[in-house]
């Protein structure tokens, strides 16, 4: 296996639950929620996941425990923020704080246990193929399955009437309720596939990534997520090219650390959240408010009055 | 059947005063079925966390140690949330500051200076924390980058750099090779209240905090200016303030108190500069400035409640051998019925029985 071939397989790798989370909350935020307990949903789904696979000895069992436990972090977000009309950055943050607890508490007994993570695809042939082999046709399911989410998101959002409404309910949710349109329905279903996703992507990293659970494991990725929907400018086919390059940051700075260059191993690791800085400032710069590609609900509590 | 809110005509005065208080009791009622789901007594449990601790002396001196530095820091915050902007980074003020005010007690250690020392220490925290915080609010005015984002970010910067600082260049040279550097000079130290106990003068400088702050927010323009921003962002461009002057200011206050507040516990009761020598006080912060509705003295009221939790938390770990993360479980619940019960001031909760086409599509 040549590096080069090494490197790709590892960012592909750090990527996916970068681009599962992210992928899922796009879809929050397009219905006009800002879901901040991103990170909370991947530590659960991370402490879930591994529970599941860890008690049934199967990876498909551990991912749907993980993506239903988002799903219940994210329930309790949408009863707050849809249903009481909380203000959805202190509801997210709460959600982050009660999600990072709540998974030492579930996971802490797991400590030290190991699992079997999930298997690679291996199609005589076709894997043994050089260069490009591996990379195509032996990943685990999870990194199909994002980019295969990545895509049916896409699909969904531009081509299908439900997509055009979710889009409607986002960028005004006035006009959507005023047409008709269930906006406070529409946007809880948004909220809990966003749950789901992002407790797929922290499952992941359990599951696949490492073979074990450590209390904050995901360490920032839930923020760098949705870091990477204002990177994305809000459309999915960007969020794959954002991911691939976030997980790039990680692994050369886990390469260069490797290599003992004479730079200290903190600011190797704080690498991919300065970058993340930098990109937000980069790709905030000169688009000013108007010209804001974020949905124009983002973040609006919705009340229908009547 | 269905429930719907309805916005008040006007805030209710029962509800905001009745709200946190509500938030307290259902949060008790959700940690009691917590405690007999992990198969401990409620009641045992409830004791030790939140009754045990007020009935020794020594652990209402630690309440008031605790508190210090949610006070100053959740103080902060407030005025950021009531302008309606977001600092969540104030772990990373927080811990910026404990090392900028940790170079002068380090590069001072074992030298004749003199008492010069501590003020010139604390005045390096605040300065620390405050340039730290205005890198999100300049991201945020100059470039309109999301300050929740970039000041979050900085927080995992910011635990890094204190990493690598006491594991490094200031490592203590007689440490044994532990990750911390030398307990600072007694000129270097945070000076005690009452001879034989933890408390320190960082709890005056946090009541001080709160009596100017109330000043400022009720007396002052500048005041004014905050709220009027934060509740109504077009008559305060109408009137013509500058709601950019505001992000940068009040990012700079927060995070010049959550500087403070870090060289203050590192200088105080830590005594040494160490790698995780904050139980997250920045985050727990958010929750209190919630709980105390942003007001200076609702916040300091809350600080005391969290500090409780935290002792408690330390307590119950020991005695009826739960585990630590049950604290952070419990202020997320907190923090969630806060928020909550806070909706119930601007709304009112009906129940619908008939459900109409139209009244069912909407909610």
């Amino acid at each position: 296996m040549g590096l080069l071939e090494a490197i790709i397989l590892s960012v592909l790798a750090a990527s996916t639950p970068l681009l599962l989370a992210a992928a899922g909350e796009l879809v929050t935020e397009r219905a006009g929620v800002l879901n901040l307990g991103l990170e909370g949903m991947m530590i659960m789904g991370a402490a879930c996941g591994f529970a599941g696979a860890h008690f049934t000895g199967s990876v498909i069992i551990g991912a749907l425990a993980g993506m239903f436990a988002g799903m219940f972090m994210s329930a309790l977000f949408a009863g707050l923020t849809i249903g009481l009309a909380v203000n959805q950055v202190a509801a997210g943050l709460a959600l982050t704080i009660f999600g990072v607890g709540l998974s030492g508490l579930i996971g802490g007994g797991f400590v030290g246990a190991r699992i079997e993570t999930a298997p690679h695809l291996w199609l005589p042939a076709l894997t043994d193929l050089p260069l490009f082999g591996k990379i195509v046709f032996g990943q685990d399911g999870f990194v199909y399955a994002s980019i295969a989410l990545v895509v049916g998101i896409w699909w969904f959002l531009y081509r299908t009437r439900a997509g055009l409404i979710l889009r409607a309910v986002g960028d005004n949710h006035l006009s959507a309720h005023a047409l008709g349109y269930p906006v406070l329905r529409i946007r809880t279903f948004a909220v809990l596939f966003g749950g789901a996703c992002a407790g797929l992507g922290g499952a992941y990293l359990p599951l696949a990534y490492t073979p074990f659970f450590i209390p904050g494991m995901t360490a920032g990725r839930g923020w760098i997520a949705l870091a990477l929907v204002v990177f994305a400018s809000w459309r999915p086919e960007r969020i794959v090219l954002g991911a691939y390059l976030f997980g790039a940051v990680t692994i050369l700075q886990l390469h260069a650390q490797a290599m003992s260059l004479p730079i200290p191993s903190q600011l190797m690791s704080s690498l991919p959240y300065l970058a993340t800085v930098v990109v937000l400032i980069a790709i905030s710069r000169g688009r000013g408010v108007a010209g804001s590609a974020a949905p124009a609900s983002l973040g609006i509590v919705f009340v229908p009055d009547r | 059947m269905q429930l719907v809110l309805e916005r008040r005509a006007e805030r209710s005065a029962v509800a905001a005063l009745a709200s946190p208080l509500i938030a307290i009791v259902l949060t008790l009622v959700t940690m009691a079925i917590l405690f007999a789901a992990l198969g401990k007594n409620p009641v045992t449990a409830l004791t030790v966390y939140f009754i045990d601790p007020l009935t020794d002396s020594y652990s209402l001196v630690e309440l008031a140690v605790k508190a210090t530095p949610l006070v100053m820091i959740a103080v902060g915050l407030s005025l950021c949330y009531l302008a309606n902007t977001w600092n969540i980074g104030a772990e990373g003020q927080f811990l910026i500051g404990a090392v900028c005010g940790s170079w002068l007690a380090v590069k001072t250690q074992g030298s004749d200076a003199g008492a010069w020392v501590l003020p010139a220490m604390l005045m390096l925290g605040a300065a620390g924390g405050a340039l730290y915080a205005l890198i999100p609010a300049i991201a945020k005015v100059r470039f309109g980058a999301s300050e929740i984002l970039t000041s979050l970010m900085l927080v995992y910067v910011a635990d890094l750099l204190l990493d690598y600082l006491v594991r490094g260049p200031w490592r203590d040279p007689n440490g044994f090779n532990f990750p911390t550097s030398a307990e600072f000079d007694p000129v270097a130290t945070v000076p005690i209240l009452i001879e034989g106990t933890r408390l320190h003068l960082g709890a005056l400088i946090a009541v001080a905090v709160v009596a100017v702050t109330s000043v400022i927010l009720g007396r002052t323009i500048m005041g004014f200016e905050i709220k009027v921003v934060g509740a109504a962002p077009r008559a305060a461009r109408f009137a013509g303030f500058d709601a950019d002057k505001l992000v940068i200011l009040t990012f700079m206050i927060s995070g010049g108190l959550a500087g403070l507040a870090g060289i203050i516990e590192v200088a105080g009761p830590v005594g040494h500069l160490q790698p995780g020598f904050s139980p997250g006080y920045g985050f727990t912060a958010i929750i209190v400035a919630f709980l105390g509705r942003l007001n200076p003295v609702g916040i300091m009221i809350a600080a005391l409640f969290l500090a409780l939790t935290f002792i408690g938390g330390e307590q119950a770990q020991i005695s009826i051998k739960v585990p630590l993360d049950l604290t952070k479980v419990f202020q997320g619940i907190l923090l969630f019925y806060v928020l909550a019960c806070d909706s119930l001031i601007l709304y009112r909760i009906r129940i619908i029985s008939s459900p109409s086409g139209a009244v069912d599509g909407i909610a």
